[in-house]
Order: structure tokens, then sequence, then C-alpha cells
């Protein structure tokens, strides 16, 4: 049994694994449709945009990694980023980790976040760091496509039957709440912003509504109210649905260390 | 509980399962009723700038974009393509299998209509 890992506590670093973190937890997420899709197309398109994800988390943590050393801290490598750390180190928001559900969620979850990650990629194009500006100029054109994917197919399901307009609209009600957490900013955020690492969370909010409200519009969708509710992955409060995820993924790092294949 | 493993082909979702309860979400009716399934969709994938589209298969689609994005997703995710075009499988006209006695096995005895014949110049390397 492995041993997790502490983590630095510096502010670049948790502002990296914040964003690695939801790209990681995402891919999982998504990946579980392989051989569950609705068709078969589509069960590639989504394990596509899975593999997208895993490889933007893969270059955000080996740079997290990096900069945990370069910062005084030990550092470590994407794998033990990924695999030996505890429920309260991951920094993912806590949208990420909802379980998949059912198309109608996958579907305005990946909207949201191809939508949200595109407008944070393109910001950190211009990041201090050149490395992640560097992952970023590869990483907007996934975003982009993933984004563009998931609007279709809102549409789709918004304009599509009755049945496919109410999973919608169960979906919007359901995920619209964690939404939230996207924008909020802290400490955290406000080094990136200070230091020219990277956009505040809150930065990215007007960009996101002027793109999110004539989607939702256009897939018959109201925004719902906003709520008071915030979820707090990002400062590594977790729903209890992570457990079970980290579970999963860790399981055979965490029983035959080092294992590869 | 209605679980996601069950499939499209299980039917139509249950009325009324949590969103976070497992399912497609899809429209019902893929399965039993063909005239339910989305058109099928022939896909042409040009390797590299200069090279012509070559035909790579076929997928089904509900409409040209979505038949674009999946073509994309189901044939150029290993950098097959630089382009990709595709057409509906109905709208292409194919010779009868029925007549291919009748219309290619002439051919085969004319060999004069191979340019095979012609002496070539010496500075023609590669023809």
């Amino acid at each position: 049994m492995s041993a997790s890992i502490a983590i630095s506590k510096t502010p670049d670093v948790q502002y990296l694994l914040r964003i690695g973190d939801s790209c990681l937890i995402m891919a999982q997420r998504l990946a579980e449709w392989c051989g569950h899709a609705p068709v078969l197309e589509e069960d590639i398109a989504l394990t596509n945009m899975a593999l997208d994800l895993v490889g933007q988390a893969r270059a955000v943590l080996t740079r997290a990694g990096e900069l945990e050393g370069r910062s005084g801290g030990t550092a470590h490598d994407e794998d033990q980023l990924a695999f030996l750390r505890d429920e309260r180190d991951f920094l993912n928001l806590t949208l990420v980790e909802l379980p998949r559900g059912d198309f109608a969620v996958t579907v305005l979850r990946n909207a949201a976040m191809a939508t949200w990650l595109k407008l944070l990629w393109q910001r950190l194009e211009a990041s201090s760091d050149a490395e992640l500006a560097g992952i970023a100029g590869k990483a907007v054109k996934e975003a982009r496509y993933h984004q563009q994917h998931a609007a279709d197919w809102m549409i789709r399901l918004g304009d599509g039957s009755d049945e496919s307009a109410h999973r919608l609209r169960d979906a919007l009600a359901l995920l619209w709440p964690y939404f939230a957490e996207m924008f909020e900013s802290d400490e955290v955020d406000a080094f990136a912003a200070d230091t020219g690492l990277g956009p505040s969370r809150a930065e990215l909010r007007e960009a996101w509504t002027a793109e999110m409200l004539p989607l939702l519009a256009e897939s018959g969708l109201t925004p719902p109210a906003e709520r008071a509710f915030r979820s707090t992955g990002t400062r590594g409060r977790h729903s209890e649905h992570m457990g079970y995820i980290l579970a999963e993924m860790q399981h055979l790092q965490r029983t035959f260390a080092g294992a590869a294949w | 509980m209605s679980h996601p493993e069950s499939g499209p082909s299980a039917g139509p979702p249950q009325a009324g399962p949590h969103p976070l309860g497992g399912s497609t979400g899809v429209p019902a009716g893929r399965g039993a009723d063909m005239s339910h399934e989305w058109p099928l969709w022939e896909v042409f994938v040009r390797a590299k700038s200069g090279l012509d589209h070559k035909h790579c298969g076929s997928l089904h689609a509900a409409d040209p974009k979505m038949a674009i994005q999946l073509a994309r997703d189901v044939y150029t995710r290993r950098q097959e393509g630089t382009s990709i075009w595709v057409v509906r499988s109905d709208q292409i006209v194919a010779s009868d299998p029925g007549e291919k006695g009748s219309y290619f096995d002439p051919m085969e005895d004319k060999v004069y209509r191979h340019p095979t014949f012609y002496e070539l110049p010496k500075s023609l390397d590669h023809m």
C-alpha cells in the first residue's frame, strides 16, 4: 500500500492543482461513458474528450509538481499527484466530481466546463509562466471543440422531444448551484492575478455568462435564480462522491506501487 | 435501480429517473423500429493537402453538422485527416452488382487499352 504524499500549499501550486485536478476528475467522469454512450459514434467522441482532458491534466500536474520543488518543497511527478494524494488535497471544482448522471447532465456539464476552460486557457496563453502558457496554447483548441460539441447537443436536447427537454431542464436545476464555484475568488486567485500567473476565477464570469446565456436560451432553458450555496472543492472540501471516484482511480497504484504496463 | 449499463437497446428510458441515476437520456426508439434510426453517411477523409479524399467508412448521424463532427471523432482521432467530406449514403448512386459481369468482364482481354506498348524516352524516369 502506497502512503499518501503531502503537497505544497504555496499559492502557485494550489492554482495549478485547481486547474489540473478539474481536468483530471472531469476526464475520469467522462471516461465512464466508454461502452455506455447512447450511440457508438458518441461513445468515441466522449472518450476522445476524456483523453484530451487527461492530456491537459498531465501537463498541468507535471508543472505543478515542478513548481513544488522550485518553491522549496518536495517535487512530485504527475503520477504521484494523481494517484497518491488524499481527498482533501484534491482541489478540483465540485461540479466535475458529481456523478455523470444521464446524457443531459453530461452534456450540460461539458458545455459549462468547456466554455469555462476555453476562457481560462485563452487567458493562460499570456501567463507569466511560459510552461503554462505553452500548455494553454494547445489546450485551447481542444476546449473549443469540446464546447462546440456540447453546445450542439444542448440545443438538440432542448429542442428535441418532451423527454429530452425535461431531462435537460432537470440537469440545469441539478448543476446550476455548482456553477457558482467557477467564479469564486480567494487568496490563491488574487496571487495568480497579481503575479500574472493567470486570471482569478471572478474574471471569467462575465465572458462565461455572455457565452452561456444565449446557449441556455437557444436550448429552451431559463437560468435558475442565484443561490447562496457554494461548493468548496477548490478548497479541498468535496462532495460525498469524491471518495468513490478516488478509490476507483487510485486503487491500482495504491495497491501495486509504480505498476506499469 | 436504473442502470446506465442497460444501454440504448433496452428501450425507452424509465419514467422520471433522478438525473444522476443513470440511463442515457436520448429519445427512445433505437432498436426495433428502423425508421427512427439516424440516417447513414459515407465519410471521405483527405490525409494531407494535395491528396484525394478517400472513402474510409460510414456512420450514423442526425444531420450534416453532426455527421462532420462524429466523422472527426471516429475517423481522424489518430491524425488521419486534414479535411472531411460526408455524404448521405442514400444520395450515392451505385452500379448494380447484378450487372457486374456485363459491366466489367469485357475489359478483361483489352490489354491494348493500357499504354504499355510505347517505348519511353530515357529522360522520362518515372511514369
